[in-house]
């Protein structure tokens, strides 16, 4: 259960999350929704120990991330952001065995090769194993790095929009992994995602954001309605059902004159 | 895109592991040291064994501590065009020599104690970067770029000092700090050889501890922390290693940051992994390599006539051009 009590971060005079309490409970996934600079993934990073609260607490299964050890957090929860550029000249094989860094400190067993070729597998990347990183494209790589979350085998995987540079196949592939992985495995996947219809079709609850304030936290069929998405995001979103799942039509949609708040 | 996927397959064709790459460099640092031991020696071998040896000795662990410094701050700030001179340590460096100048004279200077100087220089240095980084890093809870930028903007401030003081100075005792401004083994103090042999074996010990450490910092920020590193007390770590070599080496034979740039890369080069027990040793004997032979063209062919300096910017310049020019090619 990730318990976030009263959180608040600030950028100088700019409040980004402002005062925000939500309970996580432990399975399913809870995706994180809202338009640009709502505060999802400043909320994300926060429940990661990434960033500092400048107020409140964020507790998982009771500890608190901000004085937990690093390593033992490590075991318990995995974070992947957006942006994960570096120098380091890695194969996709070297990265994805980084994920048992918590577990073996960089000498891994025969216990942690099988999760590295278990996670690689899952993610397709068997034929790119040997590949440099800078030598696949974003959406290789993106997958790669997915693969080095997942191999690090923690109970709660946060993820940062990681549908970014995926195609249709791809995306789907990922979100049908992270359902699998919530119902064999047993995990917690908390996601910030853009595309309110994957957040609709593969979530069990949906935290919707606006301003730093969390506006809704519910079912999708509560927040994928054309009423809450007209307050998240001042679009008149028209919302179908098919398949049981409420999809939203936006495409061609008037964008009202955002309200001031 | 493009240029770095070229960098990586500088040696495409030979599959050769990494270790063999580091015994092969390791012969060539051994064989370029043996020249430099045995040549021209006319039988005078009490003599200029030891004579050679401590200059060997002083090349190695500069060597050593400049290669490392470099791999482990680019590894740190996840730039591979910085090297800790940036921070200004250099600069540093001569304006205290400049003050010890400007208020002692240099005639008065020669009779302090060398290796008072030394502990003094060390200290000085050591304790600028570790309160710098002590208030950017810990207590305002800065990241490591803003450090960085401040590191450069204390080395113009100290180099304008030390332009300014250079000036303000008697040209004889100015023509005293040219000379500090170039790094030399010529004149390296035996007595301060051994402290500065223990300080740096010292911290390669933790080197060779935190080198999985150093491979997951490579990782940049985020990665690093989700993998259960704890960040901020590993790169102070790091930042403390990395200050201590500079300040040793610098204080030994003056600055000579400059060629960390150059064998880094071409430890990154020759090695095609990342890890750093395979680059830090492989940078160090590049580092080796340049020097020594950069201190034998020096005495054999220019009569001491030039700077160490310049030979190995010469030397090893040339050589990363060639590299690269391979790897454009392929």
């Amino acid at each position: 259960m990730i318990e976030v009590n009263g959180v608040t971060k600030r950028y100088g005079s700019t409040t980004v999350v402002d005062d925000v309490n939500i309970t996580i409970q432990k399975g399913g996934i809870t995706s994180l929704i809202g338009p640009n600079g709502a505060g999802k993934s400043t909320l994300l990073g926060m429940m990661s120990r990434l960033l500092k609260t400048d107020e409140g607490t964020i507790t998982i299964d009771g500890m608190d991330v901000s004085s937990t050890p690093s390593d033992q957090l490590a075991r318990r929860l995995s974070i992947l952001r957006q942006q994960n550029h570096f120098e380091a000249r890695l194969t996709v094989e070297d990265l994805v065995t980084f994920g048992r860094y918590p577990y073996s400190k960089g000498r891994p067993t025969i216990e942690d090769k099988e999760h590295v070729e278990r996670s690689l597998e899952y993610l397709d990347l068997i034929p790119y194993r040997k590949r440099f990183l800078n030598e696949l494209s974003g959406g290789q790589r993106q997958r790669a790095f997915v693969a080095m979350v997942l191999c690090q085998d923690t109970d709660y995987v946060l993820l940062d929009e990681p549908l970014n540079n995926l195609d249709m196949r791809h995306s789907i592939s990922m979100m049908q992994q992270l359902r699998k992985i919530v119902t064999e495995l047993n995990k917690t996947v908390v996601i910030v995602l853009h595309d309110i219809n994957f957040a609709s079709w593969y979530s069990d609850s949906i935290v919707a954001m606006r301003d730093g304030k969390v506006i809704y936290h519910a079912g999708p069929e509560v927040v994928i309605t054309p009423k809450a998405l007209l307050e998240l995001y001042d679009v008149d979103v028209q919302v179908e059902t098919i398949h049981g799942k409420s999809v939203g039509v936006y495409y061609g949609a008037m964008s009202i004159p955002a309200t001031p708040r | 895109m493009s240029v770095r996927s070229a960098e990586e397959r500088a040696f495409p064709a030979l599959e050769i592991s990494p270790l063999i790459r580091l015994a092969l460099l390791l012969a060539g640092a051994v064989g370029v040291v043996l020249i430099f031991m045995t040549i021209q020696a006319n039988g005078n071998w009490d003599f200029i064994l030891p004579f050679r040896g401590r200059k060997v000795l002083a090349m190695v662990i500069v060597g050593f501590a400049i290669a490392a410094s470099t791999v482990m701050f680019q590894t740190i700030t996840n730039n591979h065009i910085l090297t800790p001179s940036i921070m200004g340590f250099d600069s540093l460096y001569m304006l205290i020599q400049t003050i010890a100048v400007f208020a002692l004279g240099s005639t008065q200077l020669v009779q302090v104690d060398n290796r008072v100087r030394f502990l003094v220089e060390i200290i000085v240095m050591s304790v600028f970067s570790g309160l710098l980084y002590w208030w950017l890093f810990i207590q305002a809870d800065r990241g490591l770029h803003l450090l960085v930028l401040v590191g450069i903007i204390f080395g113009v401030l100290f180099r304008s000092f030390t332009n300014l003081l250079q000036r303000m100075i008697d040209p004889t005792e100015f023509a005293v700090l040219q000379d500090a401004g170039f790094a030399s083994f010529n004149s390296v103090d035996p007595s301060l050889l051994g402290l500065s042999t223990g300080v740096i074996v010292a911290v390669a010990l933790v080197i060779v501890r935190k080198n999985r450490v150093l491979d997951a910092l490579a990782l940049g920020r985020e990665t690093a922390i989700n993998i259960g590193v704890d960040y901020r007390r590993e790169v102070m770590t790091v930042l403390t290693m990395v200050t201590i070599l500079i300040a040793v080496s610098t204080a030994l034979v003056g600055p000579i940051t400059f060629f960390g740039l150059l064998v880094a890369h071409l430890g990154y080069q020759v090695i095609s992994s990342s890890r750093h027990r395979f680059t830090i040793p492989a940078a160090a004997l590049f580092s080796v390599i340049f020097l020594v032979a950069g201190q034998l063209v020096l005495e054999r062919v220019f009569s001491f006539n030039s700077s160490l300096s310049i030979m190995i910017e010469f030397l090893g310049g040339l050589l990363f051009i060639i590299l690269l020019l391979r790897g454009g090619r392929k």
